[in-house]
């Protein structure tokens, strides 16, 4: 199978460009390089093919690196991004992270620079994009679970998805336990195990933590990995409308644990119709937060700011935070008395477990 | 070394991120700002169109709004409604961020 990435060099300067063939034409893997000495053809090339790679300079003329980098960010999510540049500078090497890239280098003056920047760049086309755990990729949580438990491991899992984190205890090759946003045991699990991807890391085992499950934990991922792929979370025998409504009482009950007031969700569809949890005005401000997202987005890429993580208002009544997620825009309102500095991690925390 | 002179060459400049405040009036001039002069005019007029639209729309949306802020990931907009105009405060920031 032809496993040979594409890599594209976009610099104003055609001398360079030849010059980084040459070196990239040395990595092991033998990827195919392609060069544009501007944006828009830049821009061309990456929509007529896949690429895996696109190294960047930062200062040309018309469209600047970051312009690039901000754009590429949002139309293709997958591709990788190296800034390649001369520019010394902290403020420029900080706004290019913000924009995701993987790697920000400084155009290498020395031998010994350029094969340390060919092996990260080697790393970079290797790595793989599937989805997974950060730590062991492509193996699902489940995977995970049972060769610790086949292997009669005892340790704790700790899994962080978002703001939301989780922990599943196994003592000699047994699950015994698991805890994850108010919930413990079985159901906890189950919660955890429908995560698709997170951060995840091993601590020290427990020997004196509480049992409170007792299934093998084959039985459980059995029984998980059936209702998943059933209905998602269902309960079965339950209706669409019972699932709504359950979802429903779910949801304004963790609004009311977090002291918040009201949320609307707007899903990222042009035409999509708001929901509204606590509030009778859906629509009037889903209009605004419409608005506001593209406006705010607009803004950013202008201002060449990096993506938005969120916007914090208040008016005479209420603090609200709005966020964006993967799918849709949330606006969470909380009562003036609420303090500043919180309320953003709490509504992520509330809108990440709404979600999961 | 012939390849440090081959990337020394000079290049179009590019541009920082605004820092500072300024005083918008209700028809959206700007009365007073303590942006550097180097930043260009044009921007800051966007920049300060931007905000008054956001609380003209959020009084539309009947959701009048006092003051908000904008989390980018190098640059906060910080902006405080002031009788129909705005006060903005504009903070990079990158270097808090290293």
């Amino acid at each position: 199978m032809d496993t040979r990435y594409k890599i594209l060099i976009l610099d104003d300067d055609p001398v360079i460009l030849e010059l980084y063939k040459e070196w990239l034409s040395q990595l092991p893997s033998k990827p195919e390089i392609h060069t544009s000495t501007n944006g828009a053809r830049a821009m061309a090339l990456l929509e007529s093919e896949p690429f895996r790679v696109l190294i960047c300079d930062l200062k040309m003329p018309k469209m600047d690196g970051l312009q690039v980098l901000s754009i590429v960010r949002r139309r293709f999510p997958e591709l990788r991004t190296v800034v390649m540049t001369g520019v010394e500078d902290e403020e420029f090497r900080s706004r290019a992270y913000a924009l995701g890239v993987d790697l920000f280098w400084l155009k290498p003056d020395t031998h010994q620079n350029m094969q340390m920047f060919l092996e990260c760049l080697e790393s970079l086309l290797g790595r793989d994009a599937a989805s997974g755990f950060r730590g062991i990729q492509s193996k699902s949580l489940m995977d995970i679970l049972q060769m610790e438990c086949l292997s009669q491991s005892s340790t704790v899992f700790r899994i962080t998805r978002g703001s939301t984190v989780g922990k599943i205890w196994i003592l000699n090759g047994d699950l015994i336990d698991a805890e994850t946003d108010g919930a413990r045991g079985e159901a906890a699990f189950r919660r955890i195990l429908e995560w698709k991807s997170g951060t995840f890391e091993t601590l020290p085992s427990e020997a004196d933590r509480e049992r409170t499950i007792t299934k093998s934990v084959n039985a459980l991922l059995l029984e998980t990995a059936q209702a998943i792929d059933e209905t998602g979370m269902g309960i079965p025998g339950e209706s669409a409308e019972e699932a709504d409504h359950r979802k429903t009482v779910w949801r304004l009950a963790a609004l009311t644990r977090e002291g918040g007031e009201w949320v609307v969700t707007l899903p990222n569809e042009p035409q999509s119709t708001p929901e509204g949890w606590g509030t009778q005005s859906a629509g009037e401000f889903a209009a605004w937060m419409r608005y506001a997202t593209e406006a705010v987005k607009n803004l950013g890429e202008k201002l060449e700011a990096g993506p938005w993580s969120h916007m914090q208002a208040q008016n005479l009544d209420r603090k609200l935070v709005m966020l964006p997620t993967k799918n849709k825009t949330c606006l969470v309102a909380w009562p003036i008395s609420a303090e500043a500095a919180v309320i953003f991690e709490k509504s992520k925390k509330l809108v990440t477990s709404w979600d999961s | 070394m012939g390849l440090l002179n081959l990337f020394s060459k000079a290049r179009p400049v590019l541009q920082r991120l605004p820092s500072g405040s300024l005083t918008v009036d209700r028809e959206g001039h700007i009365v007073t700002t303590t942006v550097s002069s180097s930043y260009p005019e044009e921007s800051l007029h966007e920049i300060a169109d931007e905000i008054l639209r956001l609380f003209q729309e959020a009084r539309n949306a009947h959701l009048p709004l006092t003051e908000f802020r904008i989390h980018f990931a190098s640059l906060h907009i910080t902006a405080r409604e002031a009788r129909g105009g705005a006060i903005i405060f504009l903070s990079p920031a990158a270097s808090a961020q290293t």
